[in-house]
């Protein structure tokens, strides 16, 4: 039988090598995997690259992870929030490492690992500072940089529901990055609000198939973590 | 200099809006642009896009219906009207990378004559780089607009010759609405579409830091 479901936290997060690539989903607090972070933490791996769009703020989640120095790279598009102030200061002082993509790019590359594909030229970044150092390529009379995939070892991410298949739905801009990164990863752990019966989900409506799901834990909305919009200033 | 009053930024959202016609699917940029929202014209259908995955955006909530799974690029909490769509991150990107929205409206710390846009790092050695959708946005629409002052608080033109900031994209606005004037840029150079009463042509063109036309 198939029971991707684990019993806690502590299972879903379970083997996280120390050097490990992680996909961390969210956009803002939607769809962000507080437990699973919040169980990376308590886990131990450390000198992890971490890919994300934003690269924490206040002193929880992903801010918490980078606090407890357990974060070698981060590959982000919006590092710089209102309140990044831990993510600030340990890139000041130079120590974290910084590989900053635009947000259309990281999404591309991240779907690209999941693909299979080896690499693709896209025109976002042509003849930025983001785009020194790689390889061009003018297609049909227009300007191409080369990109290549994100591949990783395990993916955090948050969906509304899911069946002991791993079958997922999302909720509202919650999705953001969950359905790439799911198929990015080896491992790829979900944290749901709600586990239904394998058949409980419309078919017509899964937007991530069990496939791209490894783990799934239940962490019911009151123990989600506190969830607050923070509005910043941009993406 | 004659006397004349600078457009408010609410009138400059309007001027915009003026020119985005019915049907017209659109990303506003985080913002000035975002004020261009309160503007659009009642009797025409347009549908806002969001790079978080929403086509087909609504106003903000009353504070009650806030809902933390449901916010804009900004991060504000926003509603969807009827018709919306939810999409994941790689498709939303394709939307732009692949030619399919109508309107981009973007700020901007500099334009070049050639229609090259800066806006996402001053460059200043001690800050943190963020790039976010920017440089996605710049390309991702057949028209990028951007929407600005035409001078810095320093009054310094923010309209030049080459960007001195670090580029967003190459080539890529094609108009420019100013708090001053309304500017095209094209192949032959940035052109003067109307500006506000009271500034004369040429007065207009000494707060450009790039050549500029009268309409034809």
């Amino acid at each position: 039988m198939i029971d991707k479901i684990m019993p806690d936290v502590e299972a879903a997060v379970a083997g996280v090598p120390d050097g490990a690539t992680v996909l961390v989903g969210g956009f803002g607090m939607a769809g962000m995997p507080s437990a699973l972070i919040d169980g990376l933490i308590a886990q131990g791996a450390r000198d992890l690259t971490i890919v994300c769009n934003n690269a924490g703020n206040g002193e929880t989640g992903l801010a918490a992870l980078l606090k407890a120095r357990r974060v070698r790279k981060v590959i982000c598009s919006f590092p710089r929030q209102s309140d990044s102030y831990v993510f600030d200061a340990l890139y000041r002082a130079g120590e974290l490492e910084l590989e900053l993509v635009p947000q259309g790019n990281l999404a591309e590359r991240i779907r690209a690992a999941g693909a299979g594909i080896g690499g693709f030229f896209t025109p976002t970044g042509y003849g930025t500072e983001l785009a020194k150092g790689k390889e061009t390529r003018r297609i049909d009379g227009r300007d191409y940089v080369l990109e290549h995939p994100i591949k990783a070892d395990f993916a955090l991410i948050k969906a509304l529901k899911a069946d002991r298949w791993g079958n997922l739905v999302y909720r509202m801009t919650a999705r953001n990055f969950g359905p790439i990164m799911a198929s990015a990863a080896r491992c790829a752990v979900v944290q749901v609000d709600e586990v239904v019966p394998l058949g409980a989900l419309d078919p017509e409506c899964i937007v991530t198939p069990g496939i791209h799901v490894q783990r799934v834990v239940r962490v019911p909305k009151a123990q989600a973590g506190a969830p607050h919009i923070e509005p910043g200033r941009e993406a | 200099m004659s006397a004349y009053k600078k457009m408010t930024r609410d009138q400059m959202a309007a001027r915009l809006a003026r020119d985005i016609p019915d049907g017209a699917i659109v990303n506003l940029g985080i913002g000035l642009p975002t004020l261009v929202a309160n503007h659009l014209p009642k009797d025409r259908e347009i549908i806002l896009h969001s790079e978080n995955g929403v086509l087909g955006m609504g106003p903000a909530p009353a504070e009650a219906d806030e809902d933390e799974d449901l916010i804009n690029a900004g991060k504000q909490p926003v509603t969807l009207l009827p018709g919306g769509a939810f999409f994941h991150h790689a498709d939303s990107f394709g939307m732009m990378r692949g030619g399919h929205l109508d309107y981009c409206v973007l700020g901007a710390f500099q334009v070049s004559a050639t229609g090259d846009l800066a806006n996402w790092h001053t460059g200043a050695p001690d800050a943190i780089p963020a790039v976010g959708g920017a440089m996605d946005l710049a390309i991702g629409a057949k028209k990028t607009y951007v929407m600005m002052e035409l001078l810095t608080r320093q009054n310094e033109p923010k309209i030049v010759e080459r960007c001195t900031y670090p580029l967003t994209g190459i080539g890529c606005v094609s108009r420019i609405y100013t708090d001053h004037a309304v500017i095209d840029v094209t192949p032959e150079g940035l052109v003067a579409l109307e500006w506000v009463q009271g500034l004369s042509f040429e007065e207009l063109c000494q707060l450009c830091g790039a050549p500029l036309r009268p309409p034809a």
